[in-house]
């Protein structure tokens, strides 16, 4: 590698030292705070990438070298990058406050990929509340003619599966907004928008870019594990009156990154991933090295960083049932098995939550009911809340076990975030 | 003479769950308890290769395909 980068911040705080607690960073004190991006070649940049390690931060984890690889040797087509912020995960907020308080590492990253990938259009995509903050800095970069390619804004419906890579493209593309498709074989790195190949990448993951290609695959593994390397943004609830924001170096264990004393944690259990990511017992949750493979061996994912944080003294299958039911409402209603399988596993849920006498075939009918929708929708939605209702029910079988013997929970105030939540505690 | 092998694989967008192919087909497609096919995981058999072409083509919706395994 032939770039010469400059040096970047020490220490594990990266993404979150460069804001400034407020407002929107202008362009002029994000190039004072970070500098400019220096010049290379694509190659280069690509090199930087794939030694970097890093991987995508909205969801999958894959890594982002290779797939800004595959879209430059997708096809004869100019291709398009597109800056996933939908956040439709109510129980995250890292996205939000990136494209809010430093838009410019944002659109650093997705000019980036554009340049890399030879892009002839970008978009940003995100949801309303946070546009006039995206519009501003574009104005800002447009007049200093910073970018490679056009950036348009499009709006991310409110809705949980928006920011599913196929939704995101029909909704740029003017189709059904906030709707996964069915893709078959062809990824839409193929054929994405008007038949492009596309780029989906998630804000966090562009900002990472951006850093990378200013200071290098060096500066970016010095903190982080070998095979884990660099900082993630996590979404905390549960340990701090609100949700707090919190850049976790990878490889660490939580109750490190977040001054829990394990022994004494007070916790029920915690919940990896989201409402799409899977429950973990607090004494492991806490003490693992916080990283998606160790995750993934747990049976869940870090996601995109949520982490909740469930004390005892709550019902959780009453968090779970919610939590279900919400999930349900949310798909996008277009295929048999999500439509169907997720209301009968939310109504199983409500009765083991609120009403466990009624459930045919007890807690035990469940996990088959999850096995049912798991990878027989058009997108994984259903594959999601089958991992967050399995896990769930490992973690608290014993406490549905007392629901069996002993009868529901008392009710209380809910826990986990549910948007324009229907009464709770409702049996259908 | 090495020969392609295929796998079903459904559009559930498409699929209006009225269960024509898993008449014609039950060797490979169960219904749920709603009506949706399940089809069975791995490659058609070559055997059953014919059937399943028919059970394509008489999908009222176009919503099953044979796709050729490692496209
Ligand atoms: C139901 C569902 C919802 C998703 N929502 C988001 C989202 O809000 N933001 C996001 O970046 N990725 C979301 N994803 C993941 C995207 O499909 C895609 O993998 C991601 O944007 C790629 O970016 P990354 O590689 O940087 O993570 C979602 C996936 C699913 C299945
Ligand atoms: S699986 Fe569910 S959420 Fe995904 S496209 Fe089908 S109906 Fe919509
Ligand atoms: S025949 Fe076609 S539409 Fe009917 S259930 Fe089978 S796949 Fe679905």
């Amino acid at each position: 590698m032939s770039t010469t980068h400059h040096a970047g911040p020490v220490g594990p705080t990266r993404l979150l030292a460069g804001l400034s607690g407020g407002g929107r960073a202008s362009l002029a004190s994000h190039i004072d705070q970070w500098g400019r991006i220096p010049d290379a070649t694509p190659g280069a940049i690509l090199d930087a990438l794939d030694a970097s390690g890093l991987r995508g931060h909205g969801g999958a984890w894959f890594p982002v070298g290779t797939k800004w690889r595959s879209i430059r040797k997708a096809g004869l087509r100019t291709p398009v990058v597109v800056a996933n912020g939908a956040e439709g995960e109510p129980a995250s907020g890292k996205d939000r406050l990136l494209v809010m308080q430093a838009p410019h590492l944002v659109l650093d990253g997705l000019a980036l990929a554009a340049r890399v990938t030879g892009a002839g259009q970008a978009y940003v995509f995100v949801p309303a509340e946070v546009v006039p903050s995206v519009r501003d800095a574009l104005a800002e970069r447009t007049a200093r003619r910073l970018d490679p390619c056009p950036i348009e804004v499009v709006v991310a419906p409110d809705r949980f599966v928006a920011g599913q890579e196929t939704a995101v493209v029909s909704t740029i593309a003017g189709r059904s907004p906030g709707l996964p498709t069915f893709q078959g074989i062809t990824s839409i790195r193929v054929k994405g928008v008007g038949g492009r190949p596309t780029l989906v990448q998630n804000v966090e993951t562009l900002a990472q870019a951006a850093l990378v290609a200013r200071f290098g695959p060096t500066w970016y593994r010095s903190v982080g594990t070998e095979s884990a390397p660099g900082t993630v943004l996590t979404t905390v609830s549960g340990r701090w009156d609100g949700p707090r924001i919190v850049e976790v170096p990878l490889g660490t264990t939580l109750a490190r990154a977040l001054g829990i004393d394990p022994a004494a944690s007070g916790l029920q259990a915690v919940l990896l991933g989201g409402y799409g990511g899977g429950w973990v017992r607090p004494e492991i949750a806490l003490t693992m090295p916080f990283t998606e493979e160790e995750a993934r061996a747990r049976g869940t994912s870090i996601g995109a960083g949520v982490i909740a944080l469930v004390p005892t003294g709550i019902c959780p299958l009453a968090e779970v049932a919610r939590v279900a039911r919400y999930m349900e409402g949310q798909g996008a209603g277009q295929c048999g098995p999500c439509v169907n399988g997720l209301d009968t596993l939310a109504n199983a849920l409500e009765h083991l939550a609120w009403r466990p006498q009624g459930l045919r075939g007890g807690a035990a009918a469940i996990p088959g009911l999850c096995d049912l929708v798991e990878g027989r929708g058009a997108c994984r939605h259903p594959d999601g809340v089958a991992r967050f209702v399995k896990t769930g029910l490992e973690v608290f079988a014993d406490h549905a076990a007392l629901h069996a013997s002993r009868g529901p929970c008392a009710p209380h105030a809910p826990f986990l975030p549910v948007p324009n939540e229907a009464v709770r505690g409702a049996v259908r | 003479m090495s020969r392609t092998r295929f796998r079903l694989v459904v559009d559930p967008i498409a699929c209006d769950g009225a269960g024509v192919c898993a008449e014609l087909l039950p060797e490979l497609i169960s219904l749920d308890p709603w009506g949706f096919p399940i089809i069975a995981t791995g490659d058609v058999p070559p055997g059953l290769i014919d059937h399943a072409r028919r059970a394509v083509t008489s999908c009222p919706r176009l919503a099953l395909t044979l796709v050729p395994v490692g496209s």
